[in-house]
């Protein structure tokens, strides 16, 4: 169960998030003018990676905010915590 | 008789407090604080269970968490009965009754015992091997294993303790409460650390406690005496709070940890009630203290499991802290110094020691000495090749280990003996440590895995951290406290320690006997029943992954999780295969370390509270007018009012009937409600919605539809505008959160620019939908100065109006198809609404109806719900919705993906009606529809989702998704069932009033 430290309330249980996959897809401007393909790239395909992942957070059961966070998958180390919007750290 | 091998009173015991508990419906006797072990002990009981397999006769082994053969049913045949549970944790109490499990009819005499001398039948893998073929006698072999090999009886009546959770918060955990824990704790509380100490035994201390060996002196004093001194100062430090009794069962990242703590289990059945019985603490800390200790080993030789085979440290426990004498004849077998620390505590205490036979060819610490001095016979260099007795230990056979310890040599000696102390050396209890996910490291000199990469504000201190000695334990403590808490001094600074200097050990995993390894039974896996022989099999087998061989063979896959076995089974497959130990890695240590009960887990969230549940404010007129009730998701709705007696079918009927020829009314206030205001709103809802919502006349109400960016249908209802710049969006019941969820998500990710707010109104708002040809009047008796003329007031359009002094939203809207108003107050003037409803409907014979009936009216006009006639792969044009998706909007959640060649398929699972040719005839919902009977295998069109008899229309309705099957218009079809085929016609899924005249009826 992780400490997550929604960047507007402070530490709170896991509990109180939920995921929501990767971080940093952004939707595209124009879908029309898109190919299948290239639609489907946005649509259905996902990193997951073993390491360090950037991923969406909600604070599902609290303030409602979205957030970044990098963390490593491979030990759930939560490395970065950041506001949508923000740059995300360099690795 | 039994014997009474009570042997000297000890200081923990009150033998003035006698008690009498029953095992396998015998009674015995023993004091307060016996566990059920040492009081069995006392009277000379070792039987007391049979081993999984071989059904071999097994005694209690350790004074631990770790046993891994004297697992008892405790109470059996009560509702309080709890199986597999370790005698050696039981604290034993008036009345207290356990049996043996795995054995029938009786643990003396044990039907499946044959299984030991079928042995060389069955060897590691045997019953994935064996029961595999054939396939059709798998039933058979189940009820043979089943029946045969059981671990207890799960109770069959409900539980009647009440559990508890608790969350805790600390800066300092520290998990176990010998010399190390203790002081860790001590120095972390004297330090303004919030401090928690736990111990999953009753008595602080650990094995320090009663270790009166007067070659090691702290202070100089003995060690016993020095840490009773310690203990007694901790009771007034503050910041510091002890919980015994409490064990840690997990041990997760960020510091997460749970322990149960045992409040009742102790206490006699007239003192359990209406008491805690155990509570699950959440404990958060920001550092935690490891100092779990060691687990003593045995050693694997052949015959190592008979009934008075105990480990060595067991044997001393029972003697130093219980006063019992574990046997009358008593041996050792050890190949490090510990034996003969318990040799020692027998001797003093007047118990008779036999021998010690020890690998090693010599020892010079002075406790070796001193043992040599009293007497006691040494046989170095020599090893236990066999030992004699069924039920109990009567003898063992040693022999002269060769230089290289392979093999033995020379003559065979029998000791006669009834109890063996077994010293292997000792393991880390590193269980919560790996646990955590941080990593171990093997010490070759040490032959053991120890803490290595912390991964999170951790430190392990004492025995589980490879530190033996108690010299070496407070100086790394010492070290180690100041590091972690950042302190420069500590109570540890001028303790003088002396200790008796250890000398050589010498590490055989597998002992030879004077037999070829296939003809012994050295178990490695007492719970289990795996042997060496069994490990080097899976080894010859060509199994080569530590995980794997574990689960051939079974090794520590018991629910002691093989604490005492697992080293040796790794040393075995190394020496096996000429590996190095710290290259094979170790099996993965889970959760919990010992088990829990499922009360424990669930704590209070059983009955009624084992999940939340959502009532709204009209629910107890519809309890108190007899409604039966469905849950749809969280909340409680009234899904039918039966009358005198009436089944489901007829009450529907009737609602379904009176709700069209004249009013019905339905408590819609489970509907989501989403406040959205902002300058931005109406391009909200034209990005978030398929149709087009910027025209929106303000007062005018609109139904969208909203799809998943993949195009698929998420969610539907209706939307009004109440003012230039505010609108509510009702949801379905369901979708609520899930729905607010996703345009949080968009609005905060996707469009941050949008000036958009959105508030969950759901229980704010109460809602009652009055409907039919007479609703119209029923309002007007309610509000009679608002203007219901089609002018004034049209279908799809919104008013605010007071009701006496409420205020309401009302919007005129139908899920019917009938002339309907759906009436909007403060959720606590719900009931009041819903009874003026009624009491101005009375004339017109109102008549409330339940989901039930609403499903059918919606039915009737092929209206659908998704989540029923949807389940995530239907586009709105599979719905034949094409209406609803604007060709305007230059895009909207979803559009793009209308577009893609799979959702542009001609042949996707289309949503249609279905009449039964035989009207009478109701079709199952789920049933498969086919166009072919003699097809094999037959090709499934599609399904029926939602099915009905219309008592309107009197006739059975359907709507179905079937491929293609817009293009099936008038098809003849089949819907295949257990014992006929019913015949069906493809139709439009409006069943009823196509034309919508019945709106403004
Ligand atoms: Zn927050």
């Amino acid at each position: 169960m992780f400490l997550i430290n929604c960047p507007y309330c402070g530490e709170r249980d896991q509990q109180e998030f939920k995921a929501g996959g990767e971080a940093h897809i952004e939707r595209p401007k124009q879908p029309t003018e898109l190919s299948d393909d290239q639609w489907a790239e946005y649509l259905f395909m996902r990193k997951n990676i073993k390491g360090v992942q950037f991923e969406r957070w909600v604070h599902a059961h609290g303030c409602r905010k979205w957030f970044n966070m990098v963390r490593d998958t491979s030990n759930d180390e939560i490395k970065a915590i950041y506001k949508m919007g923000e740059k995300p750290p360099s690795q | 008789m039994t014997k009474n091998l009570r042997v000297k009173s000890s200081q923990y015991i009150d033998e003035t407090n006698r008690i009498s508990f029953k095992f396998n419906g015998k009674t015995y006797h023993g004091f307060k604080g016996d566990t059920l072990a040492s009081a069995l002990l006392a009277n000379d009981v070792h039987l007391v269970g049979r081993s999984f397999k071989y059904h071999r006769p097994r005694g209690i082994m350790t004074s631990g968490s770790e046993e891994p053969n004297a697992i008892v049913q405790i109470n059996p045949g009560t509702n309080r009965t709890e199986p597999n549970v370790r005698a050696t944790e039981v604290e034993i109490y008036e009345g207290l009754e356990a049996s043996s499990q795995n054995c029938w009819p009786s643990v003396e005499f044990d039907i499946g015992g044959i299984n030991n001398f079928l042995s060389p039948f069955f060897p590691a893998g045997f019953y994935y091997k064996t029961f595999m073929w054939p396939a059709s006698f798998w039933e058979k072999y189940e009820f043979f294993i089943r029946h045969s090999a059981g671990l207890g009886k799960s109770p069959i009546s409900s539980d009647p303790d009440i559990y508890d959770h608790q969350n805790v918060h600390c800066d300092v955990l520290v998990v176990g409460a010998g010399i190390s824990g203790i002081l860790a704790a001590k120095n972390a509380a004297k330090n303004n650390f919030k401090t928690l100490l736990v111990d999953e035994k009753n008595e602080l201390g650990g094995s320090t406690i009663y270790e009166n060996n007067e070659l090691s002196k702290i202070d100089n004093k003995i060690p016993s005496e020095w840490l009773k001194k310690e203990i007694e100062e901790l009771k007034v430090i503050k910041n510091l709070e002890i919980k015994s009794r409490t064990s840690v069962a997990a041990y997760h990242q960020y510091n997460y940890l749970l322990a149960r703590e045992n409040l009742t289990d102790h206490l006699e059945t007239k003192d359990k009630i209406n008491k805690i019985r155990q509570r699950l603490l959440k404990i958060r800390a920001k550092k935690v203290i490891l100092a779990t200790g060691a687990l003593e080993r045995p050693l694997i030789f052949n015959n190592n499991d008979r009934p008075g085979i105990m480990l060595s440290s067991a044997v001393k426990k029972y003697s130093e802290f219980y006063g019992v004498a574990c046997g009358s004849k008593n041996v050792f077998f050890t190949n490090n110094d510990s034996a003969y620390e318990s040799a020692l505590s027998l001797y003093n205490k007047g118990i008779n020691v036999e021998a010690i036979i020890d690998i090693r060819e010599q020892s010079e610490s002075k406790i070796v000495k001193k043992v040599n001095k009293v007497g006691i016979k040494i046989y170095w260099s020599h090893s236990i090749v066999d030992t004699a007795g069924y039920k109990r230990l009567n003898s063992v056979s040693i022999m002269k280990l060769s230089n290289d310890g392979t093999s033995v040599i020379g003559n065979k000696i029998s000791i006669s003996c009834d109890c063996l102390g077994v010293a292997g050396g000792w393991t880390p209890a590193v269980h919560l440590y790996t646990q955590s996910g941080s990593k171990l490291n093997f010490d070759e000199e040490k032959k053991a895995f120890i803490p290595n990469k912390n991964t999170s504000e951790q430190i392990s201190v004492g025995s589980c951290s490879g530190d033996f000695k108690i010299n070496e334990i407070i100086k790394n403590l010492n070290q180690k406290l100041k590091d972690t808490l950042n302190i420069k001094q500590t109570d540890l600074d001028n303790i003088k320690v002396e200790v008796d200097q250890e000398n050589s050990k010498r590490n055989i995993w597998l002992l030879p006997s004077d037999k070829p390894v296939g003809k012994t039974k050295p178990f490695v896996d007492y719970q289990n029943d795996a042997t060496a022989k069994d490990i080097k099999l899976a080894l010859r087998e060509g199994f080569r992954s530590i995980e794997h061989v574990k689960r051939y063979t079974t090794t520590g896959m018991g629910t002691d999780q093989g604490k005492l076995g697992n080293m040796h089974a790794l040393g075995i497959i190394a020496d096996t295969a000429g590996v190095k130990m710290g290259e094979l890695g170790t099996t993965t240590f889970r959760p919990p370390y010992t088990p829990l009960t499922f009360g424990t887990i669930v704590g209070r969230n059983v009955k009624k509270f084992f999940d939340i549940f959502r009532r709204t404010p009209m629910n107890d007129w519809h309890v108190e007018n007899k409604a039966e009730f469905e849950n749809v998701g969280q909340w409680k709705r009234a899904w039918y009012y039966p009358i005198n007696g009436e089944k489901m079918h007829q009450a529907v009927q009737r609602e379904s009937k009176a709700a069209r020829e004249s009013a019905g009314i339905l408590d819609a206030s489970t509907l989501g409600k989403i406040d959205i205001q902002g300058s931005d709103a109406s391009e909200f809802l034209n990005r978030v919605y398929t149709n087009a919502w910027s025209k929106l006349a303000v007062g005018k109400c609109r139904y969208g539809l909203m799809l998943n960016e993949d195009g698929m249908v998420y969610d539907d209802g209706v939307t009004t505008r109440l003012d230039e710049n505010h609108y509510i969006m009702t949801t379905t019941t369901g979708g609520a959160a899930n729905v607010l969820g996703k345009l949080e998500d968009y609005l905060q990710t996707e469009w941050p620019e949008l000036d958009v707010y959105l508030t969950s109104v759901t229980d704010h708002y109460a809602t009652a939908s009055l409907c039919g040809p007479n609703s119209k009047k029923i309002l007007k008796k309610i509000i009679p100065g608002l203007d219901l003329s089609d002018k004034n007031f049209p279908h799809m359009s919104f008013k605010e109006a007071n009701i006496e002094n409420i205020q309401c939203r009302i919007m005129r809207i139908s899920f019917t198809g009938e002339h309907s108003y759906e009436i909007n107050v403060q959720a606590s003037y719900g009931k009041d609404l819903w009874e003026k409803c009624m009491e101005a409907g009375k004339e017109f014979n109102i008549t409330p109806y339940g989901t039930e009936t609403m499903h059918l009216l919606r039915a009737e006009k092929g209206f659908i719900i998704v989540g029923q006639d949807t389940d995530g792969t239907m586009t709105p044009i599979d719905l034949q919705m094409d209406w609803i998706v604007s060709k305007k909007k230059y895009d909207f959640i979803g559009k793009r993906s209308l577009y893609r060649s799979d959702t542009m398929r001609e042949d996707r699972k289309q949503l249609v009606g279905l009449l039964t040719d035989d009207p009478n005839t109701v079709l199952e919902e789920g049933a498969q529809i086919v166009s072919e009977l003699d097809q094999s295998p037959v090709e499934m069109l599609g399904h029926v989702t939602s099915s009905y008899f219309s008592p309107n229309l009197n006739k059975s309705i359907a709507l179905a998704v079937i491929r293609s099957g817009k293009d099936m218009m008038g098809k003849k079809l089949f819907v295949p069932m257990e014992n006929k085929n019913i015949n069906v016609t493809v139709s439009n899924p409006v069943f009823y009033d196509e034309k919508n005249e019945r709106l403004n009826a």
